[in-house]
């Protein structure tokens, strides 16, 4: 069944407080989600006292400035800080976002940092995307021809090409995924809408031979039909993409080649 | 699942367990149904909130009459066919995403179906009952 409450290992407990450095004019407190799996203990909140004069615009650099300068233990992936690379992305302040475009100064009153929802978590705010990442394998995120390969490039019209946009600007970060309900209640059968998001983007592939295929992979109750259009994916994306409506797209599809 | 180690250590591949038994390929069929029934259901539901609102307050005579007219007779059996398969395929879905026990979800889809199909009957009979007696 449906797990409406966290299991017993899984209360978070009141964790500690770690203050700013003496002199400090402006404090913003991050409350940071913990959790050591080696420790054998309940995962707790830990709260950072960040002087927000010497710190960064970006959430992200309070993260760094706290394993800096404050808790070298704190443990979390990132790596461009500039919104490409999607390792950054946490549950921050009630919504999954990416740390390093998410400005302290947006968020009301303290900094409320969590892994993302309903993932394993591996240690801190880095949760396990090893099913997502099995899942993006398994609608074979490349291009499928049988036409031999011209001597140049496989040509698009700009009309062709268009049709990608808004779906090859996913960085694959997991903010949708792991906002939907419907991938919470079942991950392990339902793709999620950014592996839909990514087998729209070669279903609408124009150069890509393997349609029906494509289609054939995803016409399933659990594995397209879950999406119920609860449409967080697309409220959350932080690169204000639109998984909900490239799954919709998928759906007329299926309904056209009837 | 969250915080428990036991389950990283399935051997099996998550590749292979994302794949599963593949993809059943009739997930289309259902969600079209589901759409087509509720677009059948806007009319005919309008259609029977009407009719009861002037059919209030007149006695088993007048309601016998208006259940006698062959229109409204067929629109009633529609409104009953179109609402318990709309139903039903509704409360499977919700099932399908709720109720992980293998057992159970065949139980309840059991019960689901059989119940709908027992509603829609016994609905059915009843109209023809009272259109169709002198």
């Amino acid at each position: 069944m449906v797990e409406f409450a966290l299991p017993k290992n899984s209360k978070v407990m009141r964790g500690k407080t770690h203050k700013a450095a003496a002199g400090a004019k402006r404090i913003k407190r991050f409350k940071i989600y913990r959790y050591d799996p080696d420790l054998g203990e309940n995962p707790r909140l830990d709260t950072y006292e960040v002087d927000v004069d010497r710190c960064g615009p970006m959430v992200l650099d309070a993260l760094i400035k706290i394993k800096n300068e404050m808790d070298s233990t704190l443990t979390f992936r990132r790596s461009c800080r500039e919104g490409v690379c999607g390792s950054c992305a946490f549950n921050i302040d009630g919504v999954n976002t990416l740390a390093c475009t998410k400005p302290i100064r947006s968020i009301r009153g303290d900094v409320k940092i969590y892994p993302l929802p309903h993932m394993p978590v591996i240690k801190d705010l880095v949760p396990d995307l090893s099913v997502p990442y099995a899942q993006y394998a398994s609608i074979e995120p490349w291009l499928k021809t049988d036409t031999p390969a011209p001597t140049s490039e496989r040509l698009q019209s700009v009309e062709e090409r268009r049709q990608l946009d808004g779906m090859w600007e996913c960085i694959l970060c997991f903010c949708c995924q792991t906002s939907c309900p419907s991938y919470w209640w079942n991950g392990d059968r339902y793709l999620g809408p950014a592996i839909l998001l990514q087998a729209y983007r070669w279903i609408a592939d124009t150069r890509d031979e393997a349609k029906g295929e494509r289609l054939d992979n995803v016409d399933d109750p659990f594995r397209l039909y879950r999406c119920h259009t609860i449409m967080n994916c697309t409220n959350t994306c932080p690169k204000h993409l639109n998984p909900g409506k490239a799954i919709a797209e998928i759906k007329t599809l299926l309904l056209q080649r009837r | 699942m969250v915080n428990t180690p036991q389950s990283n250590r399935e051997l099996r591949s998550k590749l292979g367990r994302v794949r599963g038994m593949g993809s059943t390929r009739e997930g289309v069929h259902h969600w079209w149904a589901q759409r087509m029934s509720a677009v059948a259901l806007l009319p005919l539901s309008l259609w029977f909130v009407y009719s009861l609102i002037t059919l209030t307050g007149s006695d088993y005579a007048s309601f016998h009459a208006w259940m006698s007219e062959f229109g409204n007779a067929v629109f009633t059996v529609l409104l009953l066919v179109a609402m318990f398969h709309h139903a039903q395929l509704g409360l499977t879905v919700v099932i399908e995403d709720y109720v992980h026990s293998e057992l159970w979800k065949m139980g309840m889809l059991l019960v689901v179906k059989y119940g709908s199909v027992l509603f829609a009957a016994s609905g059915i009979f009843a109209v023809l009952k009272i259109s169709l007696a002198g």
